[in-house]
C-alpha cells in the first residue's frame, strides 16, 4: 500500500450534516486549512441522502429555546443535558434562516413567515438539502474534501489528539493525517441488531445503514468518556418500507389503531418511546397488526402524501402506487424497527462540554455522534457543527499539531496490510455481521424479544460478541472496499460491547418502548435519575454514574 | 429493494458511482455502471437523480412487498418527474415542483 502524509489545521471526519456545516463555519471565520474526509461522496452521503420533508427542531412563534429544552428532557424521561440542549436550541432558528438564504425551500405564509407543523416543526422541500450543504462547504478555497477515504482510527497520545488514519477505498492509499483539532461527525450506528427484513432488503432501514458507529468506536478505543448507550432509538415506521410515520400522524392526523380498529395511542402515551411501546404491547396482546388510520383522507391529502414521501422515502410512494392500496383506501401498517444508537434522537454518544469538546483534548464531536442532547435532528446537528467550529478555532490559537509518530503510522499500516495479505479465511465480514446481529437480536433486546433483555441474556451477548471480535482478526479482504467492511464490522462490535455494558449498568426500565430490563422492569427515579457513562480502560468498560443536575 | 442499471442506456459517466452514499456502484470492464452490492442499497434514489440518461430504476424487493413495479425519475427544469411503471405497462407520473414545499 502506498502512503500519503497530510497536514491540516482542522480535520473533519465525516462529511454529513454536522461535518459540512462545521467546515462552512470554520471557513467563513478563518483562513485555517480544513480537511473533510468522507468515505462516500459529500454530495449525498449520510442521513440526508434521500432528503427530508420537515425541519423537526425549530423554535416556532411564541415558543422559546427553553421550551424546546423542556420538551427534549421530558421526552428522554429526564436523561438529557439541559446545558447542551439550550446552547443548541438558541441557534436552531439562525441556522434555519441561513439554509433559507442558501436556497432551501421552506413553506411560508402570506406574510413570509414559516408555516409550522405542530409546535416545533416547519415544512420544507428537503430533497436537495444535502447537495445544498455540500455545495456550501465546497465553495471555500480553504476547505479540501477527500471523498472515498474511510478513516479507520484516530491518533491520540497523552489524551491529546494528533490526527487520524484513513484508507482510500478506490486505490487503497494509506493516509496519515496530522491535525491540530479534529471533529468527529461520523453519525450514529446502524446494523448492530438484526433488521426488520434481514434478507434481500436488509438495508431498507430507518437509519443510514452506512453509519456504522465508526466515531463511537474510535472514541471508545482511545478512552473517551461516552454517555447513555443504553438509551437506544427504535423508530415507529410504515411496515416493509420503513418510511416515516410522523408525516401521516402530524400531516393528516392519522391515529394509531390496532387490528380491532381501536385507537390505542392514548392508552400508552405519546412520547416517541411510548408510541413504540404501545404498538409492541398491542401486538403481544394479540391485537395486532397495528396501523395508522388513513382511510377516508381526501384525494387532495392523498396526492400531497404521495409527493411528500417522494421527497424523503420514495419506496413508500412506489409501494402505494404499485399495489394500488392508496392511503385513502387502506390504513398503513406500522411496526417498530430494530434498535439504533443515535445521538441525534436519543442521548447516546461522546460526553461533551458546551463547546462540544470531548474528554480527549483537541477532539470535538457534533451531530449524531455527540451525546447528551437528544432530538437534535438536522438543525440541531447544524447548530452543534457551528458551536464546534467556533470552539476549534479558539483551540487552534494556543495549540499546534503534535504530529503522528512513525511507530503509530507503521502499526496502523501493518494492520491494514495484514487484512489484505491474500490468504484465505473461512469467514467473511458479511457472515460475522449477520452473526453479530443475531446475537444482539436474541440476547441484547432486539425485535425478537420485544426489545427486552435480562442480566443473564446480556452475559451471553457479551461472551458471543467477544468471540466474534476474536474471529474478526482472521478476516481477509480482496480489495480496499472489502477492507472497509472489515473495519466497519469491528467498529460495530466495539459499539455492541459498550451497549451491552450500559444496558447491564442501568438497573431499571426507563424507556419502556426502547428497552425492557426484565430483572428490573420498573422505572426507579430514586437511584437511576443519573447518566450512565463509560470509559474503556485497560481492556475493560468502566461505568461512571453522573448526576443529571450537574450536567 | 435495490436498483437496476440499464446497460443499453448507460453512457459510463460514473456519476451514479460517485454519488452512492454506500459506494455500492462500480464501473465494469465494458465501462458501464453496475451495482456491485445490490442487497446493500438503502433506497435513497440519489443515483436515479444523478443519471443524465435516466438509465437507473428502483424497485422494492419481494421480501418487502415488491410487485414488479419500477420507479425512475426525469428532471425538466425545476420539475422532478417521478415515474412508476407497473408490470402491466401502465405508468403513473407524479410531478414535484422542487420550488414548492411539502404540505405535510
Amino acid at each position: 500500500m502506498k502512503s500519503e502524509r497530510i497536514k491540516t489545521d482542522i480535520l473533519i471526519i465525516g462529511g454529513g450534516t454536522a461535518g459540512c456545516y462545521t467546515a462552512v463555519t470554520a471557513a467563513e471565520n478563518s483562513d485555517k486549512q480544513i480537511l473533510i474526509c468522507e468515505k462516500a461522496h459529500i454530495k449525498r452521503s449520510g442521513c440526508l441522502a434521500a432528503g427530508v420533508n420537515a425541519l423537526n427542531a425549530y423554535i416556532t412563534e411564541g415558543r422559546t429555546p427553553q421550551d424546546y429544552v423542556d420538551y427534549c428532557v421530558k421526552d428522554a424521561h429526564g436523561i438529557a443535558r439541559e446545558d447542551l440542549l439550550l446552547t443548541m436550541s438558541q441557534r436552531l432558528n439562525a441556522v434555519t434562516e441561513r439554509l433559507d438564504r442558501e436556497g432551501l425551500v421552506i413553506l411560508k405564509d402570506e406574510q413570509g413567515k414559516y408555516v409550522a407543523r405542530g409546535n416545533r416543526n416547519i415544512k420544507i422541500n428537503g430533497e436537495n438539502i444535502k447537495p445544498l450543504l455540500a455545495g456550501m462547504a465546497q465553495r471555500h478555497p480553504n476547505v479540501r474534501v477527500l471523498n472515498r477515504v474511510n478513516i479507520t482510527d484516530i491518533d491520540v497520545t497523552g489524551n491529546r489528539i494528533n490526527g487520524a488514519f484513513g484508507i482510500g477505498i478506490d486505490d487503497g492509499t494509506f493516509y496519515i493525517i496530522e491535525a491540530s483539532a479534529v471533529l468527529i461527525a461520523t453519525g450514529g450506528a446502524a446494523g448492530l441488531y438484526k433488521p426488520n427484513n434481514p434478507g434481500f432488503s436488509r438495508h431498507k432501514m430507518w437509519y443510514c445503514p452506512f453509519n456504522t458507529g465508526a466515531g463511537y468506536a474510535m472514541g471508545i478505543r482511545h478512552g473517551a468518556e461516552m454517555t447513555t448507550f443504553e438509551m437506544r432509538f427504535i423508530a415507529l415506521r410504515c411496515k416493509d418500507t420503513i418510511a416515516p410515520t410522523g408525516t401521516l400522524a402530524q400531516g393528516v392526523g392519522a391515529k394509531q389503531i390496532n387490528a380491532l380498529g381501536e385507537v390505542y395511542e392514548h392508552k400508552y402515551g405519546l412520547t416517541t418511546s411510548e408510541r413504540v411501546y404501545g404498538t409492541t404491547a398491542e401486538n403481544s396482546a394479540g391485537r395486532g397488526p397495528c396501523f395508522l388510520r388513513t382511510e377516508g383522507i381526501s384525494e387532495q391529502q392523498e396526492q400531497s402524501l404521495l409527493k411528500a414521501y417522494l421527497n424523503m422515502a420514495p419506496s413508500q410512494t412506489l409501494k402505494w402506487l404499485e399495489s394500488g392500496e392508496l392511503p385513502g383506501k387502506s390504513n398503513v401498517e406500522i411496526e417498530g424497527t430494530e434498535p439504533y444508537i443515535v445521538g441525534g434522537h436519543t442521548a447516546s454518544g461522546f460526553w461533551v462540554d458546551t463547546d462540544r469538546a470531548t474528554t480527549i483534548q483537541g477532539l470535538y464531536a457534533a451531530g449524531d455522534v455527540a451525546g447528551g442532547a437528544p432530538q437534535k435532528y438536522v438543525t440541531g446537528a447544524l447548530a452543534e457543527g457551528e458551536i464546534a467550529a467556533q470552539a476549534m478555532l479558539r483551540y487552534l490559537d494556543g495549540n499546534k499539531p503534535a504530529g503522528i509518530s512513525e511507530e503509530s503510522a507503521v502499526r496502523h499500516l501493518s494492520e491494514a496490510e495484514r487484512f489484505l495479505d491474500g490468504s484465505d479465511s473461512p469467514y467473511s465480514a458479511e457472515q460475522l455481521e449477520e452473526a453479530m446481529q443475531t446475537v444482539m437480536d436474541s440476547y441484547a433486546g432486539g425485535i425478537k424479544t420485544n426489545y427486552r433483555f435480562s442480566e443473564k441474556s446480556l452475559g451471553i451477548a457479551e461472551k458471543r460478541i467477544i468471540q466474534l471480535e476474536g474471529l474478526s482478526d482472521s478476516l481477509r479482504a480482496k480489495d480496499p472496499q472489502e477492507l472497509m467492511y472489515i473495519y466497519e464490522l469491528r467498529e460495530r462490535l466495539t459499539v455492541c460491547k459498550t451497549v451491552i455494558a450500559h444496558l447491564r449498568a442501568r438497573k431499571e426500565t426507563r424507556w419502556a418502548g426502547f428497552a425492557g430490563n426484565t430483572d428490573h422492569p420498573e422505572r426507579d427515579d430514586e437511584h437511576w435519575n443519573v447518566f450512565v457513562n463509560s470509559r474503556f480502560e485497560n481492556g475493560r468498560t468502566e461505568i461512571i454514574l453522573r448526576s443529571v443536575s450537574k450536567g | 429493494m435495490s436498483i437496476e442499471i440499464n446497460s443499453q442506456k448507460c453512457v459510463g459517466c460514473g456519476k451514479c458511482r460517485d454519488v452512492c452514499p454506500g459506494t455500492l456502484i462500480a464501473l465494469g470492464r465494458d465501462g458501464k455502471a453496475f451495482i456491485r452490492y445490490p442487497r446493500d442499497c438503502w433506497g435513497c434514489t440519489s443515483c436515479l437523480k444523478e443519471c443524465p440518461v435516466y438509465a437507473i430504476s428502483f424497485f422494492l424487493g419481494a421480501d418487502i412487498g415488491g410487485m414488479g413495479g419500477r420507479l425512475h425519475t426525469e428532471k425538466e427544469g425545476d420539475i422532478l418527474k417521478w415515474m412508476i411503471e407497473r408490470p402491466d405497462g401502465s405508468v403513473t407520473v407524479t410531478e414535484v415542483d422542487t420550488r414548492e414545499s411539502n404540505k405535510y
